[in-house]
């Protein structure tokens, strides 16, 4: 099993984090992983995106331009990786802010309105946790115990008592993530 | 105890350092190699083994420092990013010339000039043909992954001892920024011996003074002192060739690669044997020395060679060297910061199996 | 009475530190090299600190200094050597580590390094020594070359307006927090070699103790650079060196000296 992953949005959404935990996660299933971002002088506001691989053999190349799977948090993105992904491949994405819908016929699109969720919740931090439970109901790459001790690898000792939280985040994201028709 | 890590390369390599044993840790801060100064000031590593780390004024003060260090016997380290490297040629001249042992870690980004941040190979020439002034050659380590980021240091501290050479690592940006597992070796211990017959200790009354120095106006005595460098750099071609192969067995067409030019190959061999191409890939792990030998041999077998590289072409020299013109060699690269996809590189391929060139 | 008799133990007045080598100096006659050598072998024998002691020697006229020097010794790259002390001091801080550069090497390629090493209060002893001029490679100007001075690049006379300023390197030093003691020397008469041994001294006993940077300038003829016999060439300097580079103490116990 090889699954390569894009994620996608602004910077400040908590995509590199993301996908650190998925590859955390990845490690503590005993799996191969890569991590790679885009990286530059992108903080908040500008563009941000991580690729990450998990898979039972050696990781190869850890740049890619076809990918099994997308998350895609912006427009930009959106604009930007649609067509990357590969046919039968999955696109799933937060609407919020989104003008132009994913329009391809190939692909399985989910969406997940997580930005909506997690100011209704008033914990706007777990964004990103409420988007990886989408994608894990869709994708179970990583068992759950496993992405628990992958956050808690991820997070710094005196964030530890937010694991719960994120959990909760995660279990709601695959609660409300469902697929569009195309 | 197996201890597994998420790490980013750069990471990898200060803690490795810290593991390996080092003595001292110079630097400055350039892109895309800053979390490594970083990360070792926030392990504070003279609390866990004693080791020195201190940022200069400048990446030339820096390789100074580590001259300093290193001509007392101490392990001792740097790294930068190309610009910030060729501001320390004339320090690794110098380190060459008066045969001390150090370990220097260039995570390569675009050039020339203050280029761009973006991950390259186009120090190739700089690092394996000199770098600096004179006849003097580095051991340069190309890793792959983030793990051999942590052994490389490690074994590059092993292999500027046993030659009393400075050892380049020769990573990229995408080998620096990505994060991968990691298996940690076990803390070594910092050495506590100092070879008397050459570190610059203090004299004691039983010996003579050691002189740490790269001059000797007489050049009848440095032409001796250069016979014995290129002595040396012979034994380094004789005993320290690393490389891997996958695929190279039955291969018909060969991809030669390193670092992470070598990761994304290797993923192209792949989408060319699921097509049917008999590709392989041989990737170099010492650059210098570089694996001529067995690169030959497989010219002999193979219908063709493609090198990649992210520069406009520069290991492909050392490879046509080494086929000697026994079987066409074409290069595909993207330059100045891009790193080509897995499928450019199959295009390329196929390219060089129709008998096309760019 | 001939020369046996006269080379006897009881008869001997002065002898040269053995840790001069026997080298033959190669520095001109008249130069001030010979004694500031001398004079720092001297402490460093007196303190008995041989094995203790690091030197690192520079590019230009002193670039052979551990040919005369018989201690362990880097040789730097022109201008590194702070950097290099520096190395060498953050992973021996037991040890004592010196500097010995002149004024191409100080003032001009390695005044950051110059600056910096100061700046952290580096625990070493930096010896500058200041002719005005570059030696070794034949007469060139030097950052410290005073106004109007001659020299093979400024054979009409150092004209400020296009060549700029000479810069004192010493005064500037003081200011920094890390420096502890500062001071400015000479070793052209028999008092001024007598002063200069003691500030070398007080600057190794400040790095015992970890006080920080101590940082001696020599003032120094060089009458080959400067077309002068060695006796013009000590007049020279002192009409013309020394009220611009006035001797004396800039900094003492880390605290600037009040004129």
């Amino acid at each position: 099993m090889t699954e390569e992953i894009i994620i996608a949005g602004f910077g400040g959404q908590g995509v590199l984090s993301m996908g650190k935990i998925l590859a955390y996660s990845g490690i503590m299933q005993d799996m191969e992983v890569s991590w790679m971002p885009s990286y530059g002088p992108e903080m908040r506001g500008g563009t941000a995106n991580v690729t990450v691989i998990i898979s039972d053999e050696r990781v190869s190349s850890p740049i890619l331009n076809q990918f099994d799977s997308a998350i895609i948090l912006n427009q930009q993105s959106m604009d930007k990786f649609e067509s990357k992904v590969k046919p039968g491949g999955v696109l799933l994405y937060d609407g919020n802010g989104i003008t132009r819908h994913p329009e391809r016929k190939d692909i399985k699109i989910f969406r997940v309105d997580a930005a909506e969720e997690a100011a209704r919740l008033s914990t706007t931090k777990t964004f990103n946790m409420i988007v990886l439970g989408g994608f894990l109901k869709i994708k179970d790459v990583v068992k759950m115990e496993n992405v628990i001790k992958g956050i808690k690898k991820s997070l710094p000792e005196r964030h530890h008592h937010l694991i719960k939280v994120n959990e909760e985040a995660i279990k709601r994201g695959m609660e409300i993530v469902y697929p569009v028709k195309n | 105890m197996r201890e597994l890590r998420l790490m980013k390369g750069n990471e990898a390599i200060a803690e490795a350092a810290i593991r390996a044993g080092a003595d001292a840790y110079f630097g400055y801060p350039i892109t895309p190699q800053s979390e490594v100064l970083e990360y070792l000031m926030a392990e504070q590593p003279m609390e866990r083994t004693g080791m020195v780390v201190l940022q200069a004024e400048s990446e030339i003060a820096a390789i100074n420092m580590v001259y300093g260090a290193a001509a007392t016997g101490k392990r001792v380290l740097t790294s930068s990013s190309s610009p910030g490297i060729s501001l320390k040629q004339e320090g690794i001249s110098y380190i060459a010339g008066a045969e001390l042992p150090c370990l220097i870690v260039n995570v390569v980004r675009g050039g020339p000039g203050l280029g761009t941040i973006q991950p390259s190979q186009a120090d190739y020439f700089q690092s394996t043909k000199g770098g600096g002034h004179g006849d003097y050659r580095l051991l340069v380590l190309a890793p792959a992954s983030v793990q051999e980021m942590s052994d490389f240091v490690k074994l590059g501290f092993e292999l500027a001892f046993k030659y009393r050479n400075p050892v380049l690592i020769l990573s990229d940006g995408v080998i620096g920024q990505m994060m991968e597992k990691v298996e940690l070796f076990e803390q070594q211990p910092r050495v506590t011996t100092f070879d008397p017959a050459w570190t610059v200790t203090g004299k004691p009354k039983e010996r003579e003074r050691n002189i740490a120095t790269s001059l000797d106006l007489d050049p009848y005595r440095q032409e001796k002192h250069n016979y014995k460098l290129q002595a040396k750099y012979k034994a380094m071609e004789e005993n320290e060739v690393r490389f891997e192969e996958f695929d190279c067995k039955d291969a018909e067409y060969l991809i030669v690669a390193y670092g992470s030019s070598a990761r994304i190959s290797q993923k192209a061999v792949q989408l060319a044997r699921a097509k049917g191409i008999k590709a392989g890939l041989f990737r170099p792990i010492t650059l210098f020395p570089f694996p001529k030998q067995e690169i030959s041999a497989l010219a002999s077998q193979v219908k063709g060679i493609l090198s990649v590289e992210m520069s406009a072409g520069q290991m492909i020299e050392d490879i046509q060297l080494a086929a000697a013109g026994k079987v066409n060699v074409q290069h595909f690269g993207r330059y100045g910061g891009v790193i080509p996809a897995p499928d450019e590189v199959l295009e390329a391929l196929e390219l060089l199996i129709s008998g096309g060139s760019k | 009475m001939n020369l046996k008799d006269i080379i006897k133990p009881e008869n001997l007045v002065y002898s040269k530190t053995p840790l001069l080598t026997d080298n033959v100096m190669s520095y001109c006659p008249g130069c001030s090299h010979g004694t500031a050598h001398r004079i720092i072998m001297e402490v460093i024998e007196e303190m008995g600190i041989q094995s203790e002691t690091i030197g690192v020697a520079p590019v230009g006229c002193s670039v052979l200094a551990y040919d005369f020097m018989n201690i362990d010794m880097a040789q730097a790259a022109h201008g590194r050597a702070p950097a290099v002390a520096t190395g060498i001091k953050r992973c021996w801080p037991e040890k004592y580590v010196f500097t010995y550069q002149g004024d191409g090497d100080l003032a001009a390629i390695g005044t950051a390094e110059t600056i910096h090493a100061c700046n952290r209060g580096e625990n070493i002893m930096i010896v500058f020594i200041n002719n005005g001029i570059y030696g070794m490679t034949g007469g060139q100007m030097a950052p410290t070359t005073l106004p109007g001075m001659k020299s093979s690049t400024s054979p009409f006379g150092r004209d400020v307006a296009t060549m700029g300023n000479p810069i004192k390197m010493t005064d500037l030093v003081a200011q920094l927090p890390g420096t502890y003691y500062v001071t400015r020397q000479a070793v052209h008469k028999p008092v001024n070699v007598r002063r200069t041994k003691k500030a070398i001294r007080i600057a190794l006993e400040n790095q015992k103790l970890n006080k920080g940077l101590s940082f001696i300038e020599i003032v120094s003829s060089c009458n080959s650079g400067w077309k002068m016999t060695p006796v013009q060439a000590n007049i020279w300097m002192e009409e013309n060196m020394i009220p611009f580079y006035p001797l004396g103490d800039l900094k003492v116990d880390g605290e600037l000296v009040k004129k």
